[in-house]
Protein backbone atom coordinates (compact mmCIF):
# COMPACT_ATOMS: atom_id res chain seq x y z
CA UNK A 1 0.00 0.00 0.00
CA UNK A 2 2.75 2.60 1.15
CA UNK A 3 5.10 1.41 -1.91
CA UNK A 4 1.90 2.22 -4.38
CA UNK A 5 1.91 5.48 -2.68
CA UNK A 6 5.56 6.13 -2.93
CA UNK A 7 5.22 5.45 -6.89
CA UNK A 8 2.13 7.59 -7.20
CA UNK A 9 4.09 10.80 -5.44
CA UNK A 10 7.29 9.87 -7.56
CA UNK A 11 4.99 10.10 -10.79
CA UNK A 12 2.74 13.09 -9.56
CA UNK A 13 5.88 14.45 -8.84
CA UNK A 14 6.94 15.34 -12.12
CA UNK A 15 5.45 16.69 -15.40
CA UNK A 16 2.85 13.39 -14.80
CA UNK A 17 0.74 15.70 -12.26
CA UNK A 18 -1.20 16.84 -15.34
CA UNK A 19 -1.77 13.26 -16.65
CA UNK A 20 -3.36 12.29 -13.41
CA UNK A 21 -5.09 15.19 -13.08
CA UNK A 22 -6.87 15.31 -16.34
CA UNK A 23 -7.01 11.74 -16.33
CA UNK A 24 -8.97 11.08 -13.21
CA UNK A 25 -10.99 14.55 -13.16
CA UNK A 26 -10.49 14.52 -9.14
CA UNK A 27 -7.66 17.49 -9.26
CA UNK A 28 -8.71 20.38 -11.17
CA UNK A 29 -5.42 22.00 -11.32
CA UNK A 30 -2.71 20.22 -11.65
CA UNK A 31 -1.15 19.57 -7.83
CA UNK A 32 2.23 18.68 -7.59
CA UNK A 33 2.69 17.29 -3.55
CA UNK A 34 6.04 19.12 -2.66
CA UNK A 35 7.51 16.42 -0.64
CA UNK A 36 6.74 12.66 -0.34
CA UNK A 37 5.29 11.81 3.13
CA UNK A 38 8.26 12.03 5.33
CA UNK A 39 8.26 8.41 6.43
CA UNK A 40 11.45 8.23 8.44
CA UNK A 41 10.07 11.04 10.77
CA UNK A 42 6.49 9.87 11.05
CA UNK A 43 8.00 6.39 11.84
CA UNK A 44 10.50 7.47 14.43
CA UNK A 45 9.29 6.13 17.91
CA UNK A 46 11.42 8.03 20.38
CA UNK A 47 11.50 12.34 20.24
CA UNK A 48 15.34 12.00 18.76
CA UNK A 49 14.72 9.80 15.83
CA UNK A 50 11.95 12.44 14.80
CA UNK A 51 14.10 15.29 14.94
CA UNK A 52 16.23 13.67 12.98
CA UNK A 53 14.06 12.74 10.30
CA UNK A 54 12.82 16.60 10.29
CA UNK A 55 16.66 17.24 9.66
CA UNK A 56 15.67 19.27 12.97
CA UNK A 57 19.37 20.18 15.11
CA UNK A 58 20.67 22.68 17.44
CA UNK A 59 17.34 23.58 18.48
CA UNK A 60 16.92 27.83 20.04
CA UNK A 61 14.34 27.59 22.73
CA UNK A 62 12.05 30.87 21.28
CA UNK A 63 9.60 33.00 22.84
CA UNK A 64 8.25 33.73 19.65
CA UNK A 65 6.20 30.76 19.43
CA UNK A 66 2.69 30.51 20.72
CA UNK A 67 1.13 26.68 21.57
CA UNK A 68 -2.39 27.43 22.54
CA UNK A 69 -3.69 23.61 23.92
CA UNK A 70 -5.33 23.21 26.95
CA UNK A 71 -3.95 22.38 30.38
CA UNK A 72 -5.82 19.55 30.79
CA UNK A 73 -7.39 17.38 28.27
CA UNK A 74 -10.42 15.40 29.63
CA UNK A 75 -10.57 13.18 26.21
CA UNK A 76 -6.75 12.59 24.37
CA UNK A 77 -8.78 11.69 21.19
CA UNK A 78 -9.55 15.54 20.51
CA UNK A 79 -7.06 17.64 22.15
CA UNK A 80 -7.12 20.88 20.10
CA UNK A 81 -3.73 22.52 19.58
CA UNK A 82 -2.71 25.50 17.50
CA UNK A 83 0.88 26.98 16.96
CA UNK A 84 1.63 30.34 15.55
CA UNK A 85 5.63 31.62 15.28
CA UNK A 86 6.50 35.56 15.18
CA UNK A 87 9.49 34.15 13.60
CA UNK A 88 10.43 35.70 10.68
CA UNK A 89 10.47 34.22 7.53
CA UNK A 90 8.81 30.76 9.41
CA UNK A 91 9.35 27.90 6.93
CA UNK A 92 7.70 24.69 8.56
CA UNK A 93 5.89 24.09 11.52
CA UNK A 94 5.41 20.76 13.04
CA UNK A 95 3.88 19.33 15.91
CA UNK A 96 5.45 16.72 18.00
CA UNK A 97 3.40 15.12 21.54
CA UNK A 98 6.64 13.79 22.94
CA UNK A 99 5.14 10.26 24.48
CA UNK A 100 2.58 9.14 21.55
CA UNK A 101 3.67 5.94 20.04
CA UNK A 102 4.54 7.81 17.35
CA UNK A 103 5.65 11.64 18.80
CA UNK A 104 5.19 13.13 15.02
CA UNK A 105 1.95 14.05 15.36
CA UNK A 106 1.91 16.45 11.82
CA UNK A 107 4.40 18.68 9.68
CA UNK A 108 3.30 21.59 7.62
CA UNK A 109 4.77 23.76 5.51
CA UNK A 110 4.13 27.76 5.33
CA UNK A 111 4.54 28.57 1.92
CA UNK A 112 3.93 32.59 0.63
CA UNK A 113 0.50 33.41 1.19
CA UNK A 114 0.16 31.60 4.73
CA UNK A 115 0.26 33.18 7.97
CA UNK A 116 2.55 31.32 10.15
CA UNK A 117 -0.37 29.73 12.33
CA UNK A 118 -1.71 26.29 12.19
CA UNK A 119 -4.80 24.95 14.05
CA UNK A 120 -5.57 21.37 14.35
CA UNK A 121 -6.76 18.65 16.98
CA UNK A 122 -4.90 15.59 18.34
CA UNK A 123 -4.66 12.21 20.02
CA UNK A 124 -2.56 12.24 23.08
CA UNK A 125 -2.49 8.63 24.54
CA UNK A 126 -1.28 10.26 28.05
CA UNK A 127 -0.02 13.30 29.50
CA UNK A 128 2.97 14.80 27.85
CA UNK A 129 4.56 17.79 26.03
CA UNK A 130 3.43 19.20 23.33
CA UNK A 131 6.26 20.57 21.41
CA UNK A 132 6.10 22.64 17.84
CA UNK A 133 9.25 22.58 16.04
CA UNK A 134 9.55 26.12 13.54
CA UNK A 135 12.32 26.65 10.78
CA UNK A 136 12.91 29.79 9.52
CA UNK A 137 15.39 30.76 7.53
CA UNK A 138 17.17 27.70 7.89
CA UNK A 139 17.43 27.50 11.71
CA UNK A 140 15.33 25.48 13.95
CA UNK A 141 13.54 26.72 16.88
CA UNK A 142 10.74 25.13 19.65
CA UNK A 143 8.95 25.72 22.63
CA UNK A 144 6.80 23.39 24.52
CA UNK A 145 3.74 22.99 26.66
CA UNK A 146 2.77 20.19 28.65
CA UNK A 147 -1.12 18.76 28.37
CA UNK A 148 -2.30 16.62 31.25
CA UNK A 149 -4.38 13.75 29.21
CA UNK A 150 -7.15 12.31 31.85
CA UNK A 151 -8.37 9.87 29.20
CA UNK A 152 -6.18 8.74 26.68
CA UNK A 153 -7.27 8.55 22.93
CA UNK A 154 -5.32 5.38 21.53
CA UNK A 155 -7.65 2.74 22.18
CA UNK B 1 -15.93 8.41 -2.65
CA UNK B 2 -14.57 9.94 0.22
CA UNK B 3 -17.37 12.58 2.15
CA UNK B 4 -17.39 16.19 1.17
CA UNK B 5 -15.43 18.59 3.14
CA UNK B 6 -17.08 21.46 5.53
CA UNK B 7 -15.32 24.44 4.53
CA UNK B 8 -15.69 28.30 5.87
CA UNK B 9 -13.65 30.99 4.86
CA UNK B 10 -14.61 34.66 6.62
CA UNK B 11 -12.48 37.97 5.71
CA UNK B 12 -10.52 39.80 8.63
CA UNK B 13 -9.09 42.65 7.15
CA UNK B 14 -6.95 41.12 4.55
CA UNK B 15 -6.51 38.13 6.21
CA UNK B 16 -8.85 34.83 5.26
CA UNK B 17 -9.54 32.93 8.67
CA UNK B 18 -9.81 29.25 6.91
CA UNK B 19 -11.11 26.47 8.71
CA UNK B 20 -11.80 22.99 7.37
CA UNK B 21 -13.36 20.04 8.82
CA UNK B 22 -12.87 16.81 6.78
CA UNK B 23 -14.30 13.81 6.99
CA UNK B 24 -11.89 10.91 7.78
CA UNK B 25 -12.06 7.92 10.66
CA UNK B 26 -8.38 8.52 10.63
CA UNK B 27 -7.30 4.73 12.10
CA UNK B 28 -4.39 4.63 13.90
CA UNK B 29 -4.26 0.52 13.25
CA UNK B 30 -4.24 -0.35 17.06
CA UNK B 31 -7.72 -0.17 17.20
CA UNK B 32 -9.34 -3.48 18.21
CA UNK B 33 -13.24 -4.68 17.68
CA UNK B 34 -14.20 -8.18 19.37
CA UNK B 35 -12.80 -9.75 16.55
CA UNK B 36 -9.75 -7.69 14.55
CA UNK B 37 -7.54 -4.87 14.67
CA UNK B 38 -8.54 -1.84 12.27
CA UNK B 39 -6.56 -1.12 9.56
CA UNK B 40 -3.94 2.21 9.66
CA UNK B 41 -6.13 4.25 7.43
CA UNK B 42 -5.59 8.30 7.94
CA UNK B 43 -4.86 11.38 5.65
CA UNK B 44 -1.10 11.81 4.88
CA UNK B 45 -1.48 14.93 2.94
CA UNK B 46 -3.40 17.74 2.87
CA UNK B 47 -2.68 21.25 0.28
CA UNK B 48 -4.55 24.60 1.31
CA UNK B 49 -4.57 26.83 -2.44
CA UNK B 50 -5.47 30.18 -2.55
CA UNK B 51 -6.42 30.96 -6.52
CA UNK B 52 -4.78 28.03 -7.29
CA UNK B 53 -1.30 28.52 -5.56
CA UNK B 54 -0.77 26.86 -2.89
CA UNK B 55 0.07 28.44 0.60
CA UNK B 56 0.43 25.32 3.37
CA UNK B 57 1.77 21.81 2.38
CA UNK B 58 0.75 19.68 5.37
CA UNK B 59 1.76 16.10 6.58
CA UNK B 60 0.13 14.26 9.36
CA UNK B 61 -0.01 11.03 11.19
CA UNK B 62 -2.39 8.77 12.39
CA UNK B 63 -2.30 11.25 15.45
CA UNK B 64 -4.59 13.46 13.89
CA UNK B 65 -7.81 13.16 15.53
CA UNK B 66 -11.28 11.55 13.46
CA UNK B 67 -12.97 13.61 11.41
CA UNK B 68 -9.99 16.48 11.21
CA UNK B 69 -10.26 19.64 12.07
CA UNK B 70 -7.23 22.03 10.01
CA UNK B 71 -7.42 25.92 10.65
CA UNK B 72 -5.21 28.22 8.52
CA UNK B 73 -4.87 31.92 7.71
CA UNK B 74 -4.45 33.11 4.16
CA UNK B 75 -2.95 36.67 3.94
CA UNK B 76 -3.80 38.73 0.78
CA UNK B 77 -7.14 37.43 0.40
CA UNK B 78 -10.33 39.64 -0.83
CA UNK B 79 -13.89 38.58 -0.75
CA UNK B 80 -15.02 35.82 -3.86
CA UNK B 81 -11.23 34.82 -3.42
CA UNK B 82 -11.01 30.68 -3.88
CA UNK B 83 -9.78 28.59 -1.47
CA UNK B 84 -9.01 24.90 -2.72
CA UNK B 85 -8.71 21.95 0.00
CA UNK B 86 -7.64 18.60 -0.98
CA UNK B 87 -6.22 15.52 1.22
CA UNK B 88 -5.22 12.42 0.31
CA UNK B 89 -4.82 9.05 2.59
CA UNK B 90 -2.81 6.10 3.36
CA UNK B 91 -5.19 4.30 0.77
CA UNK B 92 -4.72 7.05 -1.66
CA UNK B 93 -8.26 7.96 -1.57
CA UNK B 94 -8.71 11.78 -2.37
CA UNK B 95 -10.92 14.29 -2.22
CA UNK B 96 -11.11 18.14 -3.06
CA UNK B 97 -13.31 20.70 -2.00
CA UNK B 98 -13.53 24.53 -2.98
CA UNK B 99 -15.43 27.49 -1.10
CA UNK B 100 -15.02 31.28 -2.10
CA UNK B 101 -14.22 33.75 0.51
CA UNK B 102 -17.49 35.45 2.28
CA UNK B 103 -17.08 38.53 4.47
CA UNK B 104 -16.18 38.48 8.39
CA UNK B 105 -18.52 39.44 10.92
Amino acid sequence: MKKNRRSFLHFAGGAGAVFIAAATGLLKTGIAWSAPWNKNAFEAKAVAETLKGLGASNLIDSKDISITAPDIAENGAIVPVAVTSRIPNTQSIAIIAEKNPFPLAASFDILAGADSYVSTRLKMGQTSDVRAIVKADGKFYTASKEVKVTVGGCG
Amino acid sequence: MADPMKIRATLQGDIADVRILMRHPMETGTRKTATSVVPLHFIQSVIVQHNGRTVLDAQWSQAISRDPFLGVRVKGAKIGDKITVTWIDNKDDKRTDEVAVMAGS
